[in-house]
């Protein structure tokens, strides 16, 4: 392993069984993580991120998930190897997740405090007094006015927001290296979005954990990612910083993605530009690159073989046979790249 | 909140529908839970006029009460001249096909027992649109096409359909009708962007192609911007804000209306970097007990004393843009002029 990264996730493919046949959620994807960064998983519903990151904490369900293969490397280890036991001292207390909904996440039975202390005494071994001061320590931390009195409170008595601070108070109970956040703000509104991705930043920046954010809004990619990994169709297609896929993207799909938004800046007479079609089938994706059939640059080999990556700078790379010695010259359409 | 009006700007097109101090409250126990607590406003044939605001605002539910899935508790709904209240029988039921509705989840509003030609062609068959099983099947094949669907379509169920294709035939089953005025709440919310893009042009195509009107309800004010002639903004209940979708968004006076701007992340990575947030704090009160005075003044990062005594009027500050905030008038030195010029 890299010594700058925390984590390296190697060709992983994980397949569901289903009565339908086998779904292939992730198909080979690749991409690690560094110290201290906040690396963003963008893709669209069914594009594998949610799996890929889940198979990190190990949290798909073991009746019908089947590892076809690939390894996910985190101090030394391959965490889809490791026993169930020792699993449990990496989930939680390393690497830490919150996901999209705060109230499915939580008990609803419990009081949010014994919540946060249930973590803090398993794998601390803090004692009941000392954990119930670092629970309030917590709240406060992540901004939830009144402590004392709140964690004391049962979730449905927070409002979604709230609820989003307590579970991020939960992950970060143990001081996690790894921190991993699935859509954690798609269920909450603008305002209390933003809330949250301030502090998100905040915590980073103080806590100095790695972040993995999967997000399917371009907008807080932009807003909090240092790097972006665009996945597809179970692929990581395109991996850049956020700047390099923002504004020289280099895969037609990357560029669909950001064509087809509507700023606040743009020209209301100017029609969105949308990806035609819809993904492809995960029960039987084809056997080239997965857009082809959306994309119209497609050429004869793209359906063929899944073209390998091309290497644009440091951190830079697509899988596109547009970048190809023998493939045509391409622009990417007006409204994108040609920013500053 | 007082009257609100739209007169300024009379005389170009006609006002296709009028709402007047619109209220819906719904019972909670003893308590009351304002949901829409007085709006007013007014939509011309032909545009979209576009609603935004966070969960709970009272956007759905203002555009659930104007095609009539809830009745209201006040106020009234003129509709091309009709009063929609006083609408009964034969009268309700042509309101009733002039008036349809897109919903959010295309999952949940389309039966999954009915095949799609069904549930296109169940309004056929309700307003007698269709003389013979023929002109039926025609006119659910035609709509398919235009919605961007094949014929082969109608006979599958629902569930065959990927997310952006139920929310085509959403669309399909709205214009199958031959509407006038279509509330769209949240149409494209649960779609993916790429998808997304697919269902707001086909919408724009067919506002051109049939001259429809749009009631677009979202919140996700990029997409509100882009389809919108007109945006209101709501805040628990009550508009504070209105104007041309550009002047809204260049020129924004409500202090909600800034900070919800302000909150929206951008696509771009160095405007993010550089762009100053006015991050707002705490959540939005409980609509069964709205703050007195502006409901806003509890997170109003320029909140006054006045705020929380005068309930700011609707007025037009700029032409055609009207907002309600004690930032754009005097209200106490108002309050004593009148009482002056009463006494005197």
């Amino acid at each position: 392993m890299n010594g700058d990264n925390v984590l390296e996730v190697r060709d992983l493919r994980i397949s569901f069984s289903t009565y339908a046949g086998e779904v292939q959620a992730v198909r080979g994807t690749t991409f690690e993580l560094r110290r201290g960064e906040t690396l963003a998983i963008v893709g669209e519903s069914g594009s594998g991120k949610s799996v890929a990151a889940r198979s990190i904490m190990r949290l798909n369900p073991d009746a019908n998930t089947i590892v076809r293969g690939g390894e996910i490397l985190f101090e030394d280890n391959d965490l889809l190897k490791l026993s169930e036991k020792r699993m449990q001292r990496i989930r939680g207390p390393k690497i830490a997740m919150v996901f999209q909904d705060p109230m499915t996440s939580l008990d609803p039975t419990m009081r949010v405090g014994r919540q946060i202390m249930e973590a803090l005494k398993k794998h601390l071994g803090m004692s009941g007094r000392r954990a119930t001061e670092r629970a309030v320590e917590l709240l406060d931390m992540v901004g939830i006015p009144n402590a004392e009195a709140r964690v004391r409170q049962y979730p449905h008595q927070f409002s979604g927001g709230m609820r989003q601070r307590v579970v991020i108070a939960i992950a970060l109970a143990c001081d996690p290296q790894i921190f991993i956040a699935d859509e954690p703000t798609t269920a909450l509104d603008v305002t209390i979005q933003a809330q949250i991705l301030e502090l998100l930043r905040d915590l980073q920046e103080r806590i100095g954990s790695s972040v993995i954010l999967i997000t399917h809004d371009l907008g807080v990619v932009a807003s909090v990612a240092d790097r972006v990994a665009v996945m597809y169709s179970g692929k990581v297609i395109e991996t850049g910083t956020v700047r390099e896929i923002f504004y020289q993207p280099k895969m037609p799909y990357t560029w669909g993605l950001l064509a087809s938004i509507p700023l606040p800046t743009a020209d209301r007479s100017q029609e969105l530009i949308p990806i035609p079609g819809s993904p492809p089938d995960a029960l039987d994706p084809p056997k080239g690159c997965p857009f082809t059939a959306r994309c119209q640059y497609a050429m004869k080999v793209c359906a063929e073989e899944m073209p390998a990556y091309t290497r644009f700078s440091a951190e830079h790379e697509a899988a596109c046979w547009l970048h190809h010695d023998m493939a045509p010259n391409v622009e990417p359409p007006a409204q994108i790249g040609g920013h500053r | 909140m007082t009257e609100q009006s739209t007169n300024g700007q009379a005389g170009e097109t006609p006002v296709l529908l009028e709402i007047k101090d619109l209220k819906k409250y719904f019972r909670i126990g003893r308590e009351s839970l304002k949901a829409v607590d007085g709006i007013s406003l007014e939509i011309k044939r032909g545009e979209t006029f576009g609603l935004v605001g966070e969960s709970g605002c009272g956007k759905s539910t203002a555009g659930r009460v104007l095609v009539r899935l809830y009745e209201p508790s006040g106020g009234s709904i003129i509709y091309d001249g009709q009063d929609v209240g006083e609408a009964k029988g034969e009268a309700a039921k042509i309101l009733n096909r002039k008036l349809q509705m897109i919903f959010q989840d295309p999952q949940a509003s389309l039966n999954p027992r009915m095949t799609v030609g069904d549930i296109i062609a169940e309004g056929v068959d309700i307003h007698h649109l269709a003389a013979d099983k023929k002109e039926r099947l025609d006119k659910v094949h035609e709509l398919l096409k235009t919605v961007g669907l094949s014929e082969e379509h109608a006979n599958r169920y629902p569930h065959e359909f990927s997310g952006g294709q139920r929310q085509r035939i959403g669309v399909a089953r709205a214009l199958a009708v031959d509407p006038e005025f279509i509330v769209a709440d949240e149409p494209v919310s649960a779609l993916d962007v790429s998808i997304q893009a697919q269902v707001i042009n086909l919408m724009k195509r067919l506002q051109r192609e049939k001259n429809l009107t749009y009631l677009f309800i979202s919140h996700d004010l990029s997409v509100v911007k882009y389809i919108s002639d007109r945006v209101g903004v709501m805040y628990l209940g009550v508009l504070v804000e209105m104007a041309d979708s550009e002047k809204l968004y260049d020129d924004p006076l409500h202090p909600y209306t800034q900070a919800l701007l302000s909150a929206v992340p951008l696509p771009d990575p160095d405007l993010e970097n550089e762009r100053e947030r006015t991050v707002l704090q705490g959540d939005v009160p409980s609509p069964v007990f709205p703050p007195s005075g502006c409901r806003f003044r509890t997170r109003c990062p320029e909140a006054m004393e006045v705020c929380a005594e005068i309930v700011p009027d609707w007025r037009e500050i700029k032409p055609g843009h009207f907002t309600a905030c004690h930032l754009y008038y005097d209200a106490r030195a108002e309050q004593r002029e009148s009482q002056a010029a009463t006494a005197g």
